[in-house]
């Protein structure tokens, strides 16, 4: 069988330890992925082991109670702490999340281990390089595209209409999804990925938007859409419970359905 | 100092933000063809727009009849008759066909039976002048923030305009004359300094509910533009004011939308009493949230909280129907799960007043041109300079903002930019280049932060203004505590030059935008406390226990504060607030008193 090997570059090292602070009064280890692209070194796991007793539930509160109170250097993105803003996506015990909405009790494994999400290019620490992933989602032109003469007051749309968006427009751009799929990470340039796909089915399946002959043309292309081998991680990791792979099924049925 | 070098850029305008009202204007600058850069330090969908739940008010009278004009008597009443009328009358009239555009966009608004856009109950929103309520909350179930911002989004991307993702506001760059030229930035991913010039700036940076130790606010919510507009010599307005939403999740502060009352869910004491029903016999759970928030106070603080401390309420939508909850308040039943471990349909949530918006800001007219008052002129407008959003003082929330308006706040006032940017500048002319000595403060400042190696980390001088805030300028409000505040936020303030910064990096250094954010952060929390000890009456969110009643005739007017940003030191002014409408298509709402 063929081995693998990462770069030299990228080979992480074990980094620095942390202890507890004294008078802790519940300690849990937690081993953090850094990178710092000022210092010409490797990666490295440190590893900090983190009075729980006083810092709230999630994930997020720990990485920010290590930022205040153990290593100010410290680097992720995070903003709205509940789980709408897809800003604290990274990988948490080996599963793609959100830090803000996971409780680190629920997580497996005596060190629980954070890292970036999984291959994308790491700018420093825990924050992720997303140029490609915001590039593709704007490829599927994500806005309502019509022929007809916009009337007055609002398009109408039945309940039952309105009702097959559900399960779509919650998608929050985290990236959890397109970057837990193994044909996204060997096919990244040319596959759009779960997250582009299930934001390209949302307007195909608007009953307000008129382009859906050209958005499935735009689509029609070996890598594009049919790169998805229904592997199902994006079901299994989405942070709002969405099912990308459905959407990627529906809009290949469409296709069909459009040639017979 | 380090020797720094800028990066160029030159735009007819820079919308600093790229919240639902940035992402507005922005977007009606691209598409008048001005040139259109947008600065900001998140990517655009992680904007705090998109935590808004409940929704956005316009009277389109899908649920029964509705006028435009009941809706403005609700915000001013709302505003405890703060708000500036002409800018309401602009609000309340321009909504309706802001909903009808963004619908046009693609808003993936929930729908009635007959295909028409839902529309919810809200606190304070009422028909026929304050008769009964009114559905008039137009609603994408309880994510109608998130709909909008993606879809502003989409737009902004269709339209061209120009990102600047993950640049860090510094600075404006203001000429000798007082006009605003541009503003300065940091790039994250790169470490290297920005200088946009541009003919407008406008300011899209939000509220600062991060000033307070609990807030629905995001992390990012720092008021980063207020405090430019400070340092630039320039006055906020109305700081005091400062909106509890009654019900944030107990413990996390996570919001939990009033939609939840509009949609039939009420608050109950430890007695198990419905007591809104003293406070607001007509309204009830749907009074405005100074209202509720400072009856769960009262309940709170006379001993019928719920809980082993007895220390919050209980909100309960456990009679609602299931199918309901999941079709029109699916979001926040996540919420209560995750944040609360409560299954909504079985169990109330904690809930307690918790930190949410600011009405206060800086000062703009309804076309969002920033004001200032030179010498008699209270409305002296600011040469290049426009505020819109959250960031603004319009004023049309006045002293209290009612639930639903503020997303009818962004897509009017942004849009109001847009039009007037297009009115005001052509496209394409150059403005004059900042002279050094206009950014030499701006990098002494950064480069200060940068390389601070004081005694105290931001985290705890951040921690001890938010316990500051919380403690003595709250939901209820006295001369001695606002006092102890006010000395509390300069003893903090003064210990600015002693903080410690640990990262020296220029790449993604967290802790020194943190440290930015918190001198910003300071800067609001001066401003406000001091404003707040300075008001000696009760209107509103500011609720004075030793100045229980309003005061029209000394205190109808807003406040204008100015901050000496070495010494921390407030000046405090006034301007008259707009007794006069915009058309005579309605005639001033005279004060009278507010009961629910």
């Amino acid at each position: 069988m063929v081995q693998f090997t990462l770069p030299r570059n990228s080979k992480p090292t074990t980094g620095r330890h942390t202890p507890a602070p004294a008078g802790a009064t519940k300690v849990k280890t937690f081993k953090v992925y850094r990178y710092d692209p000022e210092n010409g070194l490797n990666p490295r796991w440190d590893t900090y082991d983190v009075d729980v007793g006083a810092c709230g539930p999630m994930v997020l509160d720990v990485l920010i109670h290590i930022k205040n109170t153990m290593d100010p250097t410290l680097t992720f993105r995070r903003s709205c702490r509940e789980g709408v803003c897809g800003s604290c996506a990274m990988n948490i015990a080996g599963r793609n999340t959100l830090a803000c909405t996971v409780a680190w009790q629920d997580c497996p494994g005596d060190h629980l281990a954070i890292s970036p999400l999984p291959h994308t290019p790491v700018v420093k620490d825990l924050v992720p390089d997303l140029t490609l992933f915001f590039a593709q989602y704007s490829s599927i032109e994500p806005w309502l595209q019509t022929d007809t003469p916009t009337p007055q007051k609002e398009w109408t749309q039945s309940p039952d209409d309105r009702r097959k968006l559900d399960g779509l427009y919650e998608c929050i751009l985290c990236a959890c999804c397109s970057t837990s799929c193994p044909s996204y990470w060997w096919n990244g340039e040319k596959y759009l990925g779960p997250a582009a796909l299930l934001q390209a089915y949302r307007w195909l399946i608007d009953s307000r938007d008129e382009a859906t002959g050209d958005r499935l043309d735009d689509l029609e292309d070996p890598f594009k859409l049919y790169r998805c081998h229904t592997i199902m991680n994006c079901a299994q990791v989405c942070p709002k419970g969405l099912n990308p792979a459905k959407a990627i099924a529906e809009i290949k049925k469409m296709m069909v359905e459009r040639v017979v | 100092m380090a020797a720094y070098e800028f990066v160029d850029h030159n735009y007819d305008v820079v919308v600093v933000g790229a919240g639902g009202s940035g992402l507005r204007a922005a977007l009606g600058c691209a598409q008048a063809g001005l040139k259109t850069a947008c600065v900001t330090k998140v990517f655009p969908t992680r904007s705090h727009t998109v935590a808004a739940q409940g929704g956005i008010s316009a009277a389109l009278g899908n649920m029964g009849e509705d006028d435009w004009r009941w809706h403005m008597y609700d915000t001013v009443k709302g505003s405890d008759w703060l708000g500036d009328q002409d800018a309401i009358e602009y609000l309340c009239r321009s909504a309706p066909a802001a909903i009808y555009e963004l619908e046009h966009w693609g808003v993936p608004f929930s729908r009635t039976d007959d295909g028409k856009i839902y529309q919810r109950a809200f606190g304070g929103m009422t028909k026929n002048y304050g008769e009964a309520p009114q559905q008039r909350t137009c609603a994408a179930a309880d994510r109608t923030g998130h709909a909008i911002l993606h879809t502003l989004y989409g737009q902004s991307v269709r339209n061209a305009v120009e990102f600047f993702t993950e640049y860090f506001a510094l600075d404006l760059i203001m000429d000798d004359e007082g006009a605003c030229r541009g503003v300065t930035a940091w790039k994250l991913d790169d470490g290297t300094l920005h200088r946009f010039t541009a003919q407008m700036v406008i300011l899209a940076t939000g509220g600062y509910g991060r000033a307070y130790f609990s807030c629905t606010s995001a992390h990012t919510c720092t008021g980063d533009g207020n405090a430019m507009v400070l340092r630039a010599g320039l006055p906020l307005q109305d700081m005091e004011f400062v909106q509890f939403h009654p019900t944030g999740i107990y413990g996390a502060g996570v919001l939990i939308t009033e939609g939840v009352r509009g949609e039939g869910g009420y608050l109950t004491n430890s007695q198990g009493e419905r007591f809104m029903e003293r406070y607001a016999p007509s309204a009830k759970d749907l009074a405005s949230r100074d209202v509720v928030s400072r009856a769960m106070t009262i309940e709170i603080r006379e001993g019928r909280g719920v809980g082993p401390n007895k220390d919050h309420i209980f909100l309960h939508l456990d009679h609602l129907d299931p199918k309901i909850i999941h079709e029109r308040l699916p979001g926040i039943s996540d919420s209560a799960r995750i944040f609360a471990g409560v299954d909504v349909t079985k169990e109330p949530i904690p809930v307690l007043p918790t930190v949410h918006y600011n009405m206060g800001g800086i000062p703009t007219n309804y076309h969002g041109e920033v004001l200032t008052k030179v010498g008699g002129n209270p409305d002296a407008v600011v040469p290049g300079l426009m505020a819109v959003g959250e960031a603004a003082c319009v004023s049309v929330h006045g002293a209290n903002r009612l639930g639903s308006n503020s997303l009818t706040d962004l897509v009017v006032f942004g849009r109001a930019a847009g039009l007037r940017a297009a009115e005001t500048i052509k496209p394409g002319q150059t403005v004059p280049g900042p002279k050094a000595a206009q950014t030499d403060p701006h990098l002494a400042r950064f480069d200060f932060f940068r390389n601070a190696n004081g005694s105290t980390p931001t985290a705890k001088l951040r921690l001890e203004m938010q316990k500051a805030m919380q403690d003595d300028c709250a939901v209820f409000r006295m001369g001695e505590t606002l006092e102890s505040g006010v000395k509390r936020i300069a003893d903090v303030y003064a210990r600015v030059p002693d903080i410690a910064v640990t990262d020296r990096g220029l790449i993604w250094n967290t802790d020194l935008v943190e440290t930015l954010e918190f001198d910003n952060l300071i800067a609001n929390a001066a401003v406000t406390v001091n404003s707040a000890v300075n008001r000696q009456e009760s209107r509103g969110a500011h609720a004075r226990e030793d100045f229980a009643e309003r005061n029209d005739e000394v205190w109808m007017k807003h406040t204008l504060a100015w901050l000496d940003a070495k010494t921390g030191a407030v000046r405090l002014d006034y301007r008259p607030v707009h007794a006069y409408t915009l058309s005579n298509d309605i005639s001033y709402i005279a004060p009278k008193a507010r009961v629910y």
